[in-house]
């Protein structure tokens, strides 16, 4: 029997490092040293597992240690308070007490993350970071923004939660309404960066789509009377439903129309069209009901591309960006051909966006401007770090 | 218990006629008194017009008196409340409740220093 991989290791942090968090948030009341306790304990699993093998409960193994490294910490800067601060500790109950509305750490954390008085950009940034475990790096590349102002954003954003002291709990009924929208979008964030990883070789990060659709049932659970959160749910259960077949045996990109629909999870798609079926029937549409919709369609091949643009015209009038101009631009080319989607396209501020110049790339071979076509693939190549897209667009070459 | 500073924004010129300050000033004083009743209210001013500061600097030796306010703006501080809240939601709270009685002034929220 061989032991643990540093890979098994990473595995681990993938899956568990927002929950460790969470529960820790909650144990010191204090996000920098929850973060940091559950860092050091993953260096320590690092270290040890390979040795000793993996423990019966890897998560229970990291919040335990991080707790006990916290304990440490408080012994080493003995101050005032910290007998205080250790007893506390000591004492805090391992877990949650079930009778709470939500007994769920990790939620907790979402709207602490997702609070109003925070800008909306450090709220999906902090929401990544803290519950779903990526570098700064990684979340600089998501959001097509430089490095060093990331870092700033999340750093800006910890202090305000520590020093106006935004509270670590879900808000109450009444509130909750408001409180939703940001929640909703980082979810969905969260979502579509598991979804096209910003970098690696892996198309997918499996474990952040797993997050936030655990996120998402969960606030469906709680909210099941908005239509939007079972908007969101439909949108994640249809997309997730064709993972299987969005990359080939090479590891690369599969197009939607290439796809093998038998791969795709009938069951996730059967439920994620029920809820849309569901949601649409209140009339009240927002931007996730209507993305569900069209991702309803196409879970029933052939697709229906009049019904699409459609959809589209309806998603561009909620939520008039040019990443939704961009999408409605491919229902454009399917319904009033390659020139007419081009002219969309051409018009967006969007160059930094590797998708805009890999659709366009298309749309001028398929006007036969094949040296255009060529130098907007590379155009496209440079702007991804996902090594699948990579290959997905050498193939397009 | 933390504390939040409550600061009132308000244009600059001359303030509402009577008929309009009154019930906003009534309002006022109910909201302060409600938040003294409960433990919230630790201290609260109105300013006098931002005409009526002056600005104070040293440079070397030389002590520098600037009439006016610090910065000039369409808006100025008018006043402040200083309050005691568990958290930034309670604060929020009041400061919402002190911004629909001052409507359409804006208020900022902001917490002190050490004020736990």
């Amino acid at each position: 029997m061989t032991g643990p991989t540093p890979d098994d290791v990473a595995r681990v942090f993938a899956a568990e490092y927002g929950r460790a968090v969470s529960v820790l948030t909650r144990v010191l009341g204090d996000l920098d040293l929850a973060e940091d306790a559950v860092q050091e304990a993953f260096t320590e699993a690092a270290r040890t597992w390979p040795g000793n093998g993996l423990p019966p409960s890897p998560a229970g193994w990291i919040i335990t240690t991080a707790r006990r490294r916290a304990i440490d910490r408080h012994r080493r800067e003995s101050t005032r308070d910290a007998r205080h601060a250790e007893a506390a500790l000591l004492h805090a109950p391992a877990e949650v007490p079930e009778e709470e509305p939500v007994p769920d750490d990790r939620l907790r954390l979402v709207f602490t993350c997702c609070h109003p008085s925070l800008a909306p950009a450090a709220q999906v940034a902090l929401t990544l970071r803290l519950l779903g475990g990526l570098t700064t790096p990684e979340i600089a590349r998501a959001f097509l923004v430089p490095e060093a102002t990331m870092a700033q954003r999340i750093v800006r954003a910890k202090g305000k939660i520590r020093d106006a002291r935004i509270p670590y709990r879900v808000p109450s009924e009444a509130e909750l309404p408001d409180r939703l929208r940001p929640v909703l979008a980082v979810v969905y964030l969260v979502f579509t960066t598991g979804h096209t990883a910003p970098s690696g070789d892996a198309l997918v990060r499996a474990d952040l789509c797993a997050e936030a659709l655990r996120l998402g049932r969960l606030l469906h659970d709680l909210m099941p009377d908005e239509p939007e959160v079972a908007g969101l749910l439909a949108l994640m259960l249809l997309t997730e439903s064709r993972r299987a077949a969005r990359t080939g045996s090479d590891g690369a990109l599969v197009r939607l129309a290439d796809q093998d629909t038998s791969l795709w999870d009938a069951d996730l798609a059967d439920e994620g069209r029920a809820l849309v079926r569901a949601c649409l029937r209140r009339n009240a549409p927002g931007p996730y009901q209507v993305q569900a919709a069209i991702q309803a369609v196409h879970s029933e091949p052939p697709t229906d591309w009049h019904q699409v643009l459609a959809l589209y015209d309806l998603l561009l009038a909620l939520t008039p960006t040019p990443v939704v101009a961009l999408n409605r631009a491919v229902a454009v080319a399917e319904v009033h051909g390659p020139a007419a989607a081009l002219e969309i396209v051409d018009g967006l501020d969007l160059d930094r966006y590797h998708l805009l110049h890999a659709v366009r790339a298309d749309l001028l071979r398929r006007l036969g401007r094949a040296d255009e076509a060529a130098a907007a693939v590379e155009a496209a190549i440079a702007r991804t770090d996902n090594e699948a897209e990579r290959a997905f667009l050498r193939s397009r070459r | 218990m933390p504390q939040y500073l409550l600061t009132i924004h308000q244009p600059d010129g001359d303030p509402p006629p009577p008929e309009v300050l009154g019930p906003i000033m009534e309002g006022l004083d109910a909201l302060n008194e409600e938040m003294q009743a409960n433990g919230t209210w630790v201290f609260a001013a109105a300013l006098h017009p931002p005409g009526t500061a002056t600005v104070v600097r040293v440079r070397g030796e030389e002590t520098l008196l600037t009439d006016g306010p610090f910065a000039e703006g369409k808006e100025h501080v008018g006043g402040f409340t200083v309050i005691r809240a568990a958290d930034l939601d309670e604060a929020l709270h009041w400061g919402g409740r002190l911004a629909r009685v001052l409507a359409p002034l804006s208020i900022e929220v902001r917490p002190i220093h050490g004020g736990a």
